[in-house]
């Protein structure tokens, strides 16, 4: 049976202003699975992550053209409401940014956005948010605490809980463990594995060994282009193409 | 690789790295730059010691609690103080900051969330403009548009004139701290599928809100002491009078007269109204800075 493909994009087209940034990009994401895009900095790759929940749009001089699809819907079709889009498709940074606020008004700020607001609901959601996170051991006593005092690899299994809250179907993933030290790397890349059966994971990574390790899906870009896509272990073991072998033998990038 | 020999020349260029002493030189410019800023420093430091050693000496032999309490005597009798001017000016800085607050950090934000353009340049330039009118300036523009479509001096008219003086600093100053909130709070809040006004309203204005109350106070603490504006607006009375809609007494106006006025009674207790009101103004910033304090914290 073909597996249910959570996101798909067609002929997509971007452009920051004369620079065409990511070219004719056609890519199907399937569902409840990790998708890795790699490639050198510059392909576009977050760009292309940042199109699927229209974070792009806060960019002046962004222009689309093509399509690109949430379970079938197009997300740049008018009249699309971009603030459903993204309770649908919830992000991750590089940067972990958790909010000034205590590490339980973090994981609450999706919810209460959604208007849940009684106080037995938040807590039981948030703490099946941190569980799912893998943090609620680490924190529960001290869940009033500001976000800011938690340690960076933390902060972030906390953005992680934080997008996880809203119950989207889709977790984007922009290079996570990128500021990480390699133990709290080897805990996000763990929670990536045990999240994918409840949501599709789309992961941009420069790690070549995080994708391989982490990923069923592997896409890769340059200059803006999607140069191949396909199952992760025949992508690192049999490329098709001359580019992605010499990319992920290390010849360039 | 064996290690290589040093190049020739090349112990010349490089001291022994444990003489216990920097280079001579380096050490004469250290102490330059570190003299040189120190006395910058205790520069600053002089004007304020000085007044407030000054406001000290000449304004605590009259200051008693008779001060804060009664009402100022007519000439001729000794003792007497200046409540009703302690506060008419909390009112009067009241009515200023209920004004000037929520209007200027209101277009503070907006300058810096979601302005654009041409409206956004006027305004800017607008506050930029504003913020170097004089002060007396100010205080006749109000008597224009205030005192004389009511007919009356007023506390009303005093307090648009300090919100006027006020509003430049705060929308400018807002304008910054909230520019200064991190892209990255923005995002993870948009991402969360938050609108855009709830991402300014629950994620960073709180973040800016140590530089919004800072700013508000910078301009709160400079009305406090304001005289021109008010000499055509709020006037000054020598009577309790809490009305809004009448003439109102306040601390600067009240130093103002007693200063100049030819009875040494009246002089010194112009001194002592200027202690009690760097005092007040002291206590306000205290006061705000401490109940604005956030929660939680590490």
């Amino acid at each position: 049976m073909k597996p249910e493909i959570r996101i798909r994009t067609h002929d997509f087209d971007l452009f920051y202003g004369a620079h065409h940034a990511l070219k004719s990009v056609s890519l199907e994401v399937p569902a409840n699975s990790v998708t890795a895009i790699i490639g050198p900095s510059g392909c576009g790759k977050s760009t292309l992550l940042r199109s699927f929940n229209r974070m792009n749009d806060l960019i002046p001089g962004v222009r689309v053209r093509g399509r690109v699809e949430l379970s079938g819907l197009d997300v740049y079709a008018p009249g699309t409401d971009v603030v459903e889009l993204r309770r649908h498709v919830g992000m991750v940074f590089q940067r972990a940014n958790p909010f000034p606020k205590s590490i339980f008004e973090n994981v609450a700020y999706g919810l209460r956005l959604l208007g849940v607001n009684r106080r037995a609901e938040l807590e039981a959601r948030v703490e099946t948010s941190l569980r799912r996170a893998a943090l609620w051991e680490e924190v529960r006593d001290r869940l009033g605490r500001s976000a800011l005092a938690l340690s960076g690899g933390q902060q972030q299994r906390l953005c992680i809980a934080r997008a996880l809250a809203v119950e989207p179907e889709v977790v984007l993933m922009d290079e996570p463990a990128s500021a990480l030290d390699p133990t709290a790397t080897a805990r996000v890349e763990e929670l990536v594995l045990e999240l994918k059966s409840r949501y599709t994971i789309v992961v941009v990574t420069h790690n070549m060994q995080q994708a391989a390790r982490i990923s069923d899906t592997t896409a890769f870009m340059m200059v803006g282009e999607l140069v191949e896509v396909g199952e992760t272990r025949s992508l690192f073991t049999r490329p098709r193409q001359k580019l992605t072998e010499d990319y992920i033998t290390g010849r360039f990038g | 690789m064996p290690q290589a020999q040093p190049e020739p020349g090349r112990e010349r260029v490089l001291r022994p790295l444990h003489t216990g002493r920097p280079a001579l030189r380096r050490r004469v410019w250290d102490a330059c730059f570190v003299g040189a800023s120190g006395l910058s420093a205790f520069v600053v430091m002089v004007p304020l010691a000085l007044v407030v050693w000054h406001l000290l000496a000449k304004g605590l032999p009259e200051l008693n609690l008779d001060f804060f309490l009664h009402l100022p005597k007519p000439v001729g009798e000794t003792g007497g103080g200046m409540a009703n001017a302690i506060v008419g000016t909390l009112i009067l800085v009241g009515i200023a900051t209920l004004i000037a607050v929520p209007v200027g950090v209101g277009a503070g934000v907006w300058l810096a969330e979601f302005g654009r353009g041409r409206l956004a340049a006027a305004v800017r330039y607008t506050a930029d403009v504003m913020s170097g009118i004089p002060s007396i300036v100010v205080g006749v523009a109000v008597y224009g548009l205030v005192v004389v479509p009511m007919g009356r001096f007023s506390a009303l008219a005093g307090g648009v004139a300090l919100a006027l003086l006020m509003l430049p600093t705060i929308i400018r100053s807002t304008e910054e701290v909230v520019r200064l909130v991190p892209r990255s709070y923005r995002e993870a809040a948009l991402a969360l599928g938050a609108p855009r006004w709830r991402t300014t309203q629950d994620v960073v204005i709180p973040a800016a809100s140590a530089g919004i109350v800072t700013s508000c106070l910078l301009a709160l603490a400079r009305a406090s002491g304001e005289t021109a504006p008010l000499l055509f607006t709020a006037l000054g009375n020598r009577f309790w009078s809490l009305r809004v809609d009448q003439p109102m007494a306040s601390m600067p106006v009240f130093i103002y007269d007693y200063a100049r006025a030819p009875y040494d009674d009246w002089n010194r207790q112009a001194w002592t109204g200027a202690l009690v009101l760097m005092l007040l103004v002291t206590l306000l910033s205290a006061l705000v800075r401490l109940t604005t304090r956030r929660a939680p914290r590490p």
